[in-house]
This record gives structure tokens, sequence and C-alpha cells, in this order.
């Protein structure tokens, strides 16, 4: 099946969502990456409020290369980096904000229990910087530029963001676990 | 007998060789993706392999890295012994690389390794990782070769017994198996077996600037068709191409020892030369 949602994403955009389904997001999505996923949790465990909402948000697992110009920053290169980076820092995260989607690469190991319920993992293809680049249309604002241009936070306007594949549904089904574990007995049979 | 070239022409060539590197990928590894989307099966691998094939048209169409980890700047300098550059080429090539992160602009990737401050221009101690080859003749070959993290983070190492070598197999596959679609299938593989602990690793590094459409040895290709027997396939989703190569390479090593290393490369095995010659 083929999806094209706008965010902010509701509950039930994403539990219609199936692993391998097709999907397109419109709206607006905050890149996240390493060093934001910690400063978000220590924020949170000193109580203090984030300066940008991750309510019903859409997090993107991406370091973009910008440009400054006179009307602002521009978006040169932005694809997925590896979300298996922030496999650990994600559940808590996901306890504590009411994040709906987050699109990466190369999937997150164990998590299909983390987001069950509550969140979709979108896969968008590693490396297609200057496809992606092509269907942002705006940078709304950056937070944490203090981080690095790759680490901070990059509020950005998509417009038929994708095609992502639906890589960990709502359900627990998990495509990156499923392959994963066929290449093992794979790789079994031919050690023998 | 002097170069022909003055510094600043040199500089200049660097900063440009960087930005082919970034922008457009060797035809054989164009060519290896294609026969990859025409050969799948799976239609989500196909709906990949297809968007990274639209991805490389349009980084060269508008001149943009095609991917936003524009890598870590590695080069290759083949130094002929008669070729007299009269400057500094290890301080050229890193003001090149200064000069290119902000026209082409590349993403600011290199930190010092433990405080991770961003030195903001892609230089720092030991970057950008310069090796240098002295060879017979006349003439100056530089090969830029930008390599992601993505990739380079799922790559190992590993000092077998003597008596392994029928391991050496299954290592490569592990590796593979670990990485998952971590490094941005379909990949290029790099084996360095032999030599050091370090040697081993710059061969596999070497293997990767082979090109791939070069014919394979049976050893390589053993490896090849038991890599893509694993279906973890473009960006594992699964799907019939896992590699679009395997070069192994090889040197001398201690009776004692076998280092293996195994370089992954991502789909975008990014790499261009330049050559400059010498007076006659």
């Amino acid at each position: 099946m083929e999806y094209h949602l706008q965010t902010p994403l509701k509950k039930e955009d994403i539990d219609k969502l199936n692993a391998g389904d097709v999907v397109y997001i419109s709206g607006e999505i905050l890149t996240a990456r390493d060093k934001t996923h910690s400063r978000i949790l220590e924020v949170e465990e000193k109580g203090e409020e984030l300066p940008f909402s991750l309510k019903e948000a859409v997090i993107f697992h991406c370091g973009p290369l910008m440009r400054q110009t006179e009307n602002g920053w521009k978006v040169v290169s932005a694809g997925p980096t590896t979300s298996g980076r922030m496999s650990k820092m994600t559940p808590p995260l996901l306890k504590r904000y009411e994040v709906r989607a987050i699109i990466g690469k190369g999937g997150m190991k164990d998590l299909a229990s983390a987001l069950k319920d509550r969140c979709v993992y979108l896969t968008y293809t590693g490396g297609c910087a200057a496809l992606a680049a092509e269907l942002i249309k705006e940078v709304k604002t950056v937070h944490w530029l203090d981080l690095g241009m790759p680490e901070a936070v990059w509020v950005l306007r998509v417009e038929e963001f994708g095609p992502l594949i639906v890589g960990i549904d709502t359900k627990g089904k998990d495509i990156f676990a499923e392959v994963r574990e066929k290449a093992e007995k794979v790789l079994e049979e031919l050690k023998g | 007998m002097s170069s022909k070239i003055s510094r600043e022409k040199f500089i200049r060539s660097i900063a440009d060789l960087l930005r082919k590197a970034e922008i457009e990928l060797p035809d054989d590894v164009v060519d290896a993706l294609r026969k990859a989307e025409a050969a799948e099966e799976s239609q989500v691998a196909k709906s990949q392999l297809q968007a990274i094939l639209k991805n490389i048209e349009l980084a060269k169409k508008y001149g943009v890295p095609m991917c936003q980890d524009t890598g870590i700047l590695i080069f290759f300098v083949e130094l002929g012994t008669e070729f007299q550059p009269g400057f500094d080429l290890e301080a050229a090539i890193r003001e090149a690389v200064i000069l290119a992160t902000a026209e082409i602009p590349l993403r600011p990737n290199a930190v010092e390794p433990l405080t991770r401050k961003n030195s903001g221009n892609n230089t720092g101690t030991g970057i950008p990782d310069i090796h240098w080859k002295l060879v017979p003749g006349n003439q100056l070959k530089v090969t830029a070769a930008p390599k992601g993290a993505g990739s380079e983070n799922m790559s190992s190492l590993r000092m077998f017994n003597p008596t392994e070598t029928g391991s050496i197999k299954s290592f490569v596959l592990e590796t593979v198996v670990n990485a998952g679609g971590m490094p941005c299938p379909p990949l290029v593989i790099g084996v360095g077996i032999g030599g050091s602990f370090d040697a081993a690793a710059r061969l596999a590094k070497e293997a990767l600037l082979e090109p791939l459409d070069a014919p394979m040895d049976s050893f390589e290709k053993e490896i090849f068709e038991a890599v893509n027997s694993l279906g973890i396939g473009c960006m594992g989703l699964g799907g019939s191409t896992t590699a679009l190569s395997v070069h192994v390479k090889t040197a001398y090593c201690h009776t004692a020892s076998l280092p293996v290393a195994v370089n992954i490369q991502c789909w975008a095995n990014r790499h261009a030369s330049v050559v400059f010659r010498g007076e006659e």
C-alpha cells in the first residue's frame, strides 16, 4: 500500500501502516542524531523544556549539509544517517515525547517493542541526499547549532518526502529483523 | 627538472578533484548499480535502487554532493621519483581541502577524537589522510577517495591464527550480516589479507579502488556469491544484490600471523584521480 501523510501525525495515521508499505510525508520534520538525542535526554532529566516540540513529531536521523545564504539557510544535501547509533537513546525519548515517526536508514535493532503502539520507523534510501534535498522545501529554523552543523536540530518543511518504506510498524513487525534472521540462517548453513 | 604546475594551480586542481569525487560516481559503479536494478526481483529493493540511480542523476545535474556525508578525505598519492613539485605537497593538499569544504561545500566532518570538537574545515591532526607511494617516473597521480562513516563503521579486522585460512570467508560474511542495512548496501567489499595489523587494513582500503568490472578470481567470486546469497539486499530490506563486488588484496605476512581486514564501502564508491606530468 502507498500512503501520503500530513504532519502533525495522528495515532490513526500510523496505526494503519504495515511493514513494507510506502509512505510520503508532507509538513514539518526535525533532524536529530547522536549528540542531539543525548541533549534531549539531558534537558528532560533536568526537568527543563525543549526549545522545540516533539508532540506528534517526525524525527529525521540526518546530519544535513547546509549553506548559509543572505536569505537564510539552504539545504545542499540531506540524506538519512545510520539509525542504529540512536537505538539505545530512543526508548527513553519515546517514553517522554509523543514522537509518531522516525525516519532513518539501516533499521533499529531490538526496537520493535519500544515502538509498539507509539511510533513507526520509516526508512529512506541511504545516501540519496540530493534527492532528499529536492523534497525539502524550506529550512524553517535551527536549534542547538552549537552542536555543529550535522548535530543541530533543523526544522524542515517537506513535500511528498519519500519514498519511505515502513521498516517497523506499530504492530511490532520489523523487516530488518526478518531479513537479518534469514541471513543468519544462510550463514549458519554456509558454515556447515 | 621541476614540475610544470604552480602551487596555486595544484590547489585548484585538487579542489576540483574533490568536487568531481563528491558529485559524480565512476562509470563502473553506475553501471554495476544499473545492472543490479535491472536484475532485482524484490519490488522494495528495486524501488531503493531506482532512488539511488535518480539521486546520482540529480547530484550531477545540480552539481551537489550525492550524499550529505561527504566523508573524511582520503588521498592516495603516487609520486614519481623524478617529479619535483617545488612546493610542500601535503600543505597544498590540506589547503585544497579547506578550499573545497567552503566552496562545494562539504560537510565539516573532522573532529578531535576525544573532545569531539569539530575543526569546521575537514582538516586536523592526521586529516586529510594522505597515503604516499614513491613510484618510478616523472608524474604525480592523486586519487581522492572520500569515505563516509556509515560504511566505515561496519568494517572489521581480525588477527587469525595462521592455520585458519579456511575461516576468512566466514569472517567476511559475518561482517556483512552484522552490518545488515546500516552501511547502505549494495556494498563494495575490500578484503586485505596478510601484511601486518595496519597493512591488512590498508590493503582492504586499496581494494575498494579496484574497478568493479575487474574480473574476480575464484576466491573473490566464492565470497561474492556467498554474500549475495544472504538476501540482505539494497538497504537491508531484502533482495538479491547485497554486494556489487568483492576484491581481495594480499601481502606476505609473518609466519605466525594471519591478519584479515574487511573494509566495507556503501554503494557510493566515490573516488576520482588526476595526473600531473613533470617537465621533460
